[in-house]
């Protein structure tokens, strides 16, 4: 048999990290969830108020999701490290980031990208609507795979430590904050009138370099979690 | 000098509430950061010669 | 070799380090405490009254050094972080450790110092202004920093680990200040800039680089001596300083 190419493995981490979470397919429900209920809890906690709602909805929705991304962190390595697949990844032959792109892809289609779909009906529950609602999708769409690409820097650093929930949160958060600032401020400007096309591209920007950059740095990482 | 009196000068034309907290939490910091290598440092190389 | 040649590479050794550090320091530390006296005087006797701030405007004095301190300190961190990933050295990685508390203090005083200045001036304890925000995500870093290492126990682990979080901060900063900065004139309303200094008379303007470069001075001297520390937690040989005994060879291995 042939050495595999690189998008060969890279295919083949996607398809099992997929599969395997069909098996499991209340993580994908989980972050659904969860996204749901802490949207649902702002309203509760500030009134119902159209305006104030619509005012607070892109700060909310996209807090959400980031607290989502890291919370379903620690399912990125932690299994794979447990059973020791993850040892045995780091001795395939391909470039380690390129595995951890297909690890994070897998991981952004369960957990990121159903938020991204269900982003418009949140979107509607505090008020946005039309243009608002697909400035919110889009920036999402960018900015989700960029948070889970950032935070597998964090989820590596910490793998197999104490307390590893919290501390990837204290390390990740001040990382993702520039992301929080473009994609809530691109669905802030819509709602305005002024264009959103600044921060989308922005968010585009940071999609890229933390796509050249945070599986490199996230692979850098695991090798030392693991020596 | 500019300050006509003692009085003047921690008053800080009104300001001294501000000024004062200032400067003397930066000094008790720094201060204390020193005191703390210091101590730190006791412990270590006492330690060691204990051996 | 002559007596001119200083073989400089010697002093990577941590036991070579550790004397020599340790007859830096004192000359350091002398420095420091001369340019803050100094800078003190002239903050304060020297220096005239602001005609806008009044005599609130004196917090500069340690708030700006502070906050220069904080970044500067930063960047040098990274910069040790990085030389240990590379070469693969543990004494650049004990810098590193080393830097990040009196950093850490540099940020909560400059966030501090920032709070008293703004209150009388702009009549609130905090406002989201640009450079307070990215100060305060700053704080966050160096935290996350000395947290990660003290969650790691193996020790080889915590420097390369916290190594890597340090460069990937450091890359961080120009972007956080960058998007805040857009943040902040974004929400047009909320823009005040609190560090927006009275049009400085120059007599300020040398008050405030003194007291920066007593900082400077002060941070390197505790650096060092928190730099021993670290070598002599982390070395533990029975040798230095005095000549080892046969009961401390054996006990060594």
């Amino acid at each position: 048999m042939s050495q595999p190419s690189m998008s060969e493995a890279l295919r083949g981490v996607v398809r099992r990290d997929l599969l395997l979470a069909m098996r499991h397919r209340s993580d994908v429900a989980m972050s659904v969830f969860f996204v749901v209920i802490v949207a649902s809890l702002f309203p509760l906690g500030v009134g119902p108020e159209p305006a104030v709602l619509r005012m607070i909805a892109s700060g909310v929705l996209w807090v959400t999701a980031l607290l989502a991304c890291l919370l379903s962190l620690g399912r990125l390595f932690t299994a794979d490290y447990l059973d020791g697949v993850l040892e045995q990844t780091l001795l395939i032959p391909q470039p380690l980031a390129v595995l951890v792109v297909g690890k994070v892809f897998s991981h952004w289609v369960i957990s990121g990208l159903p938020v991204v779909l269900l982003s418009p009906l949140l979107g509607l529950q505090f008020g946005l609507s039309g243009d608002s609602l697909w400035v919110l999708t889009l920036s999402l769409l960018l900015g989700t795979p960029t948070l889970s690409m950032i935070g597998a820097i964090g989820a590596a650093l910490t793998l197999g430590l104490r307390g590893s929930g919290l501390l990837v949160a204290l390390l990740v958060l001040p990382l993702f904050i520039p992301v929080l600032i473009f994609g809530a401020g691109a669905v802030t400007n819509s709602l305005a009138g002024i264009g959103s096309e600044a921060n989308l591209s922005l968010l585009g920007a940071c999609f890229l370099l933390s796509l050249a950059s945070a599986p490199w740095a996230t692979a850098v990482a695991l090798r030392i979690a693991l020596e | 000098m500019q300050w006509g009196s003692l009085a003047e000068f921690f008053a800080m034309g009104g300001y001294g509430l501000y000024v004062w907290p200032s400067f003397g939490v930066t000094a008790l910091c720094m201060g204390g950061e020193v005191i703390a290598v210091w101590r730190r440092h006791a412990a270590a190389a006492g330690s060691r010669d204990e051996s | 070799m002559s007596a001119t040649d200083i073989n400089w590479f010697k002093y990577s050794s941590p036991q070579a380090f550790y004397p020599l550090a340790g007859r830096m320091i004192p000359w350091f530390a002398a420095i420091a405490l001369g340019l803050i006296g100094v800078g003190l005087y002239i903050g304060f006797f020297v220096a005239p009254t602001d005609v806008t701030q009044g005599d609130a405007y004196r917090i500069i004095f340690v708030h700006v050094p502070a906050a220069w301190m904080s970044m500067f300190l930063y960047v040098i961190m990274a910069i040790w972080a990085g030389l240990g990933l590379g070469l693969n050295a543990r004494p650049s990685f004990m810098m590193a450790q080393a830097i990040a508390p009196t950093g850490a203090m540099f940020t909560f005083l400059a966030l501090f110092t920032g709070s008293m200045w703004g209150k009388p001036t702009w009549g609130a304890w905090w406002v989201w202004d640009a450079r307070l925000t990215s100060e305060l995500i700053l704080l966050f870093q160096y935290i996350g920093i000395i947290l990660l290492r003290s969650s790691i126990d193996d020790l080889r682990r915590a420097d390369r680990a916290s190594a890597v979080l340090a460069l990937v901060g450091v890359i961080n900063v120009p972007i956080i200040y960058f998007s805040v900065r857009w943040w902040n004139t974004l929400h047009q309303g909320a823009s005040v800039s609190i560090t927006a200094a009275p049009t400085m008379a120059g007599t300020m303007v040398t008050a405030m680089l003194v007291m920066m470069f007593g900082f400077w001075m002060y941070s390197i001297a505790v650096t060092l001596a928190r730099m021993r520390c670290v070598i002599v937690e982390r070395e533990r040989q029975p040798s230095w300083g005095k000549p080892a005994s046969m009961p401390d060879v054996v006990e060594a291995r």
